[in-house]
C-alpha cells in the first residue's frame, strides 16, 4: 500500500488553484487565437482580442482571469492501493480549497441558498467545493479540478427524452439550450454533453466532458461526427462572442456517454448539457 | 459603429447621441452593485431614505471584484450577468441612472426603461477581468462592507471599454447582432 501525505495532497491542490484560475488553459488559448482568426464580424473579432489581451496580462501578474473564480468541482480517482497519512483525502481537498482561494486572493463565491449571505467565516472560504470520487486500479490519486462560474453554470440544462427522438432530439436540445443562453455564459463557448446513464449522471457526465482537451477527437467516431454536428448547427446561430453577433460560438462540443459505449434505461433517452464559458479554468494532477 | 470616449456622470445629450453597437471609452466615477446591493437600494427608495449615492447621471458597474493582492487597487473586476439586477434596475432608472455596465441580456421593463427616461445598457467583455481592472485607478468602499465583493465601491475609472448593447432608442445589439450572423 502506497501512502501519501495529507499536507502534500492540500499543498498540490492549492497549488493547482492558484495557477489554473490565473493561466488559461493552453488547449482554450490555442482555440481562441483560432476564433480570432476566423471570425468574421468585426465586433466579435474585438472581443475575442480583448480575451487574448486578459489572458496576457493574468499570466503576467499572476491575477485571476474573471473575477467569478467560481465554485471548486473535483473528480478524483482514487487508486485501490493508496492510502492517505494524517488525515482524510476529503478534508484534505477542502483544506487545499480554501488555502488556494485565500491565499490567491480568489473570490469566495459561495453563499447559503436563502438568505444568499457569504458563510466564509463559519463554513470556510469558498467552502464547500462539489466533489465526485471514484475508486480505481493502481496505486495514485488523480485530481481534476475545474473553478466554474455562474454566468455558465446558469443556462445549463438536463433532460429525459424520448428514446425516438434519438440523434435529432439530442442535436434539437443542445441547439436550443445555446440559442435560450445567448450572450449570457460568456460565449465563445465548449459545450459539454452527456448522453445516457440517468436524469443525474447525464448532468455529471456533461460537466466532466468539460475536462477534455479541445481539439481532441471523441474516440468513437459515430459521436465524434455528432460532436461536428452539433457544432456546426450551434455556430449557424449567429451569437458570435459576448453575444454580439458573429460566426465563432461555440469552440468545441465535448460529448461522454455512459459506459461500456453508450448505455441507458430502455425507456430513457437522458441528455445534459454543461456550458463552459471561454475562461476555461481546468488542471489536473496526479499524486 | 462610432466610438466616444465620455465622462460621467452622463447627461442626457451623451445618451441621445448613442447607438446600440458603438463604442465608449467611460472615465470618471462609476458605482458598483450587485443583487444583494441593489436590492438594499430600493427598500431604501421605497422607505424614502436617502441612497449612499447620487443617482443623477450615475452609471452602476455590475461586479463583484476578487481580493486585491497588497499594493493593487482592486482585483479583477469583470461584468457579471445582468438579468439578475433587472427587478431593481427600472426604479434607479426612473430616478437618475444613466448607464449600466454588465453583460448579457435585459428584460422588456428594462429596456422599455431607457426609453422612457433616457438611459443606457453598456456591455463590457465578460471574463476580461485583469484587462478590466487596469482601467480602475481608484475603488473606494461607500456602502455595506459586509457584503464583501457585492459592497457599493466607487470606482475612479479610466478609458474603461464598453459597448452600447441598449440605446434609448429601444434597440439591442444582441438581437442585431445575431440577426446579421444567423444562418437558417
Amino acid at each position: 500500500m502506497r501512502v501519501v501525505k495529507y499536507e502534500d495532497i492540500v499543498k498540490a491542490i492549492r497549488d493547482m488553484i492558484i495557477y489554473s484560475t490565473t493561466h488559461l488553459a493552453p488547449d482554450m488559448k490555442k482555440a481562441l487565437e483560432e476564433a480570432y482568426k476566423n471570425e468574421k464580424s468585426e465586433v466579435s473579432k474585438a472581443v475575442l482580442k480583448q480575451i487574448l489581451d486578459n489572458a496576457k496580462i493574468a499570466e503576467e501578474e499572476w491575477k485571476p482571469l474573471c473575477q467569478d473564480t467560481g465554485l471548486a468541482i473535483f473528480f478524483v480517482k482514487v487508486g485501490e492501493d493508496v492510502k492517505v497519512e494524517g488525515g482524510s483525502l476529503k478534508d484534505a481537498i477542502y483544506e487545499g480549497t480554501e488555502k488556494g482561494y485565500k491565499e490567491g486572493y480568489l473570490r469566495a463565491s459561495t453563499c447559503d441558498c436563502f438568505t444568499r449571505a457569504n458563510l466564509k467565516d463559519k463554513i470556510g472560504y469558498n467552502l464547500p467545493p462539489v466533489i465526485y470520487f471514484d475508486i480505481v486500479p493502481g496505486d495514485k490519486i488523480e485530481i481534476e479540478y475545474a473553478a466554474k462560474g455562474g454566468g455558465s453554470e446558469n443556462v445549463s440544462r438536463a433532460t429525459v427524452l424520448a428514446p425516438a427522438a434519438g440523434k435529432k432530439g439530442i442535436i434539437e436540445f443542445v441547439k436550443k439550450v445555446i440559442s435560450d443562453a445567448g450572450p449570457n455564459p460568456c460565449p465563445p463557448l465548449v459545450v459539454g454533453v452527456g448522453i445516457g446513464g440517468s436524469f443525474d449522471y447525464a448532468a455529471v457526465m456533461s460537466k466532466h466532458a468539460l475536462f477534455r482537451d479541445i481539439g481532441t477527437k471523441n474516440p468513437d467516431p459515430e459521436l465524434a461526427e455528432l460532436e461536428e454536428e452539433i457544432k456546426k448547427e450551434c455556430n449557424k446561430l449567429g451569437i458570435g462572442a459576448m453575444g454580439m453577433g458573429g460566426t465563432e460560438t461555440v469552440l468545441a462540443v465535448h460529448i461522454e456517454t455512459f459506459q461500456p459505449g453508450r448505455m441507458c434505461h430502455i425507456a430513457s433517452l437522458p441528455v445534459a448539457v454543461n456550458v463552459q464559458c471561454h475562461s476555461s479554468r481546468h488542471a489536473h494532477i496526479t499524486i | 459603429m462610432a466610438e466616444y470616449k465620455l465622462r460621467t456622470p452622463l447627461r442626457n445629450e451623451d445618451v441621445e447621441k448613442l447607438k446600440a453597437g458603438d463604442i465608449v471609452y467611460l472615465s470618471g466615477v462609476v458605482y458598483t452593485a450587485r443583487d444583494a446591493a441593489h436590492k438594499r437600494l430600493v427598500d431604501l427608495i421605497n422607505e424614502g431614505k436617502e441612497l449612499p449615492f447620487d443617482l443623477e447621471g450615475a452609471v452602476i458597474y455590475y461586479v463583484g471584484p476578487t481580493p486585491p493582492k497588497p499594493g493593487e487597487v482592486i482585483g479583477s473586476a469583470g461584468p457579471t450577468t445582468s438579468y439578475r439586477m433587472d427587478p431593481y434596475a427600472p426604479i434607479l432608472i426612473e430616478r437618475g441612472l444613466k448607464g449600466m455596465i454588465g453583460k448579457g441580456k435585459r428584460n422588456k421593463e428594462v429596456i422599455e426603461a431607457c426609453k422612457k427616461h433616457k438611459a443606457v445598457y453598456f456591455g463590457a467583455v465578460g471574463g476580461a477581468a485583469a484587462l478590466i481592472a487596469k482601467a480602475i485607478k481608484s475603488a473606494e468602499v461607500i456602502a455595506y462592507p459586509e457584503l464583501g465583493p457585492e459592497a457599493i465601491r466607487k470606482l475612479e475609472v479610466e478609458d474603461f471599454p464598453v459597448v452600447v448593447v441598449n440605446d434609448c432608442y429601444g434597440n439591442d445589439l444582441y438581437e442585431e447582432g445575431r440577426k446579421k450572423w444567423e444562418q437558417q
